[in-house]
């Protein structure tokens, strides 16, 4: 790629420091990286800027997206019914790229709290919230979530009541759950911008809660 | 890992078992950015997938098959590079011997990723 050695190369698109890894000594996996690109570019499968725009649009793909939804949805409850009803219209309707993915959309209550999970292997509402974080593809995650969810809970420094029921969805790759948090007190009068600043990824996911103001 | 009370189950199917503490909590709700080069790999297993090369059964396929010792020792996107690379070469987009041509001509560029990933 000509642009490798420009001198912003020390930020990624996302302004954000590339992981120190970028200027370790090659490494085998990273050459197959390169080789599998170039080659696809050179049998005219792909383009650099294909590729370039992809890298582009999950770049641009974050949390703040699923909290505009959320903030939605606490605020205009023909969306609300219209989310609950068909989570992968209703996000398309707001322009999002949902791609062919079913989207189911799960909502906190004082009753129940929901939590998301892929147990096999990664799948997250990426359209949505972009790259899932390290931790929801680790081992313990996957394998603890399903079986002691209130001590995952615990880990991320949420204890729910004994009363509220904890329901956990496992995803696949074909569907997907985003939480819809429960919305915090004394937040009648604040407009959906200043409720979507409440709505974190972790609470998106179910392992967090929405931030009180 | 086999299951005694259930042989079908394979590695990858790890809901339910017991494991230590969730990794890398220090900072919940941040993000670490992910490289240039595992962005590169995400893109090309989107772009492959949209090409019609593979679909993400394919690539789950070759992932579950590389087993347990693949999962604890490879990276999540060494993973996926290994697994696009193969449902590729199946597909038909190249050969093996395109691939090893390839990588060889790679590795002579340098010693670090951002010399090797400039062509001249």
């Amino acid at each position: 790629m000509p642009h490798d050695h420009h001198d912003n190369d020390h930020l990624s698109p996302s302004g954000h420091p590339y992981r120190a890894d970028d200027d370790t000594d090659l490494s085998y996996w990273q050459t197959m990286e390169i080789a599998v690109r170039e080659l696809l570019v050179e049998k005219g499968i792909t383009t650099s800027a294909e590729i370039a725009g992809q890298i582009e649009t999950m770049d641009a793909r974050t949390p703040s997206n699923g909290a505009q939804v959320v903030a939605r949805a606490w605020t205009d409850p023909d969306f609300h019914a219209a989310l609950i009803q068909d989570a992968s219209a209703a996000t398309r309707d707001m322009g999002f790229d949902i791609g062919p993915l079913k989207l189911i959309a799960v909502e906190n209550t004082d009753d129940i709290h929901n939590m998301i999970v892929c147990t096999l292997c990664s799948c997250y509402p990426r359209n949505l919230l972009g790259l899932p974080p390290d931790w929801y593809k680790s081992r313990a995650y996957r394998s603890r979530t399903v079986r002691e969810p209130r001590s995952v809970l615990a880990e991320f420094g949420v204890t729910l009541p004994e009363s509220t029921k904890v329901r956990v969805h496992d995803s696949t790759a074909d569907m997907r759950y985003i939480v819809i948090p429960k919305r915090p007190q004394e937040t009648d009068n604040m407009t959906q911008a200043e409720l979507a600043a409440l709505v974190t990824r972790d609470s998106m996911v179910g392992t967090g809660l929405a931030k009180t103001p | 890992m086999l299951d005694p009370k259930n042989p079908a189950r394979r590695w990858h199917d790890m809901g339910g078992d017991t494991a230590g503490p969730i990794p890398d909590l220090e900072t919940p709700d941040e993000n670490h950015d992910f490289s240039l080069w595992e962005k590169r790999v995400d893109a090309l297993m989107i772009i492959g997938a949209a090409k019609g090369y593979f679909t993400v059964d394919g690539l789950r396929r070759v992932l579950e098959d590389m087993g347990e010792d693949a999962f604890e020792k490879m990276t999540y996107y060494e993973r996926w590079i290994a697994s696009i690379n193969q449902n590729l070469i199946e597909g038909g987009a190249y050969t093996t011997s395109d691939l090893a041509e390839k990588m060889a001509a790679i590795s002579a560029r340098g010693e670090t990723y951002g010399d090797a990933s400039s062509q001249s």
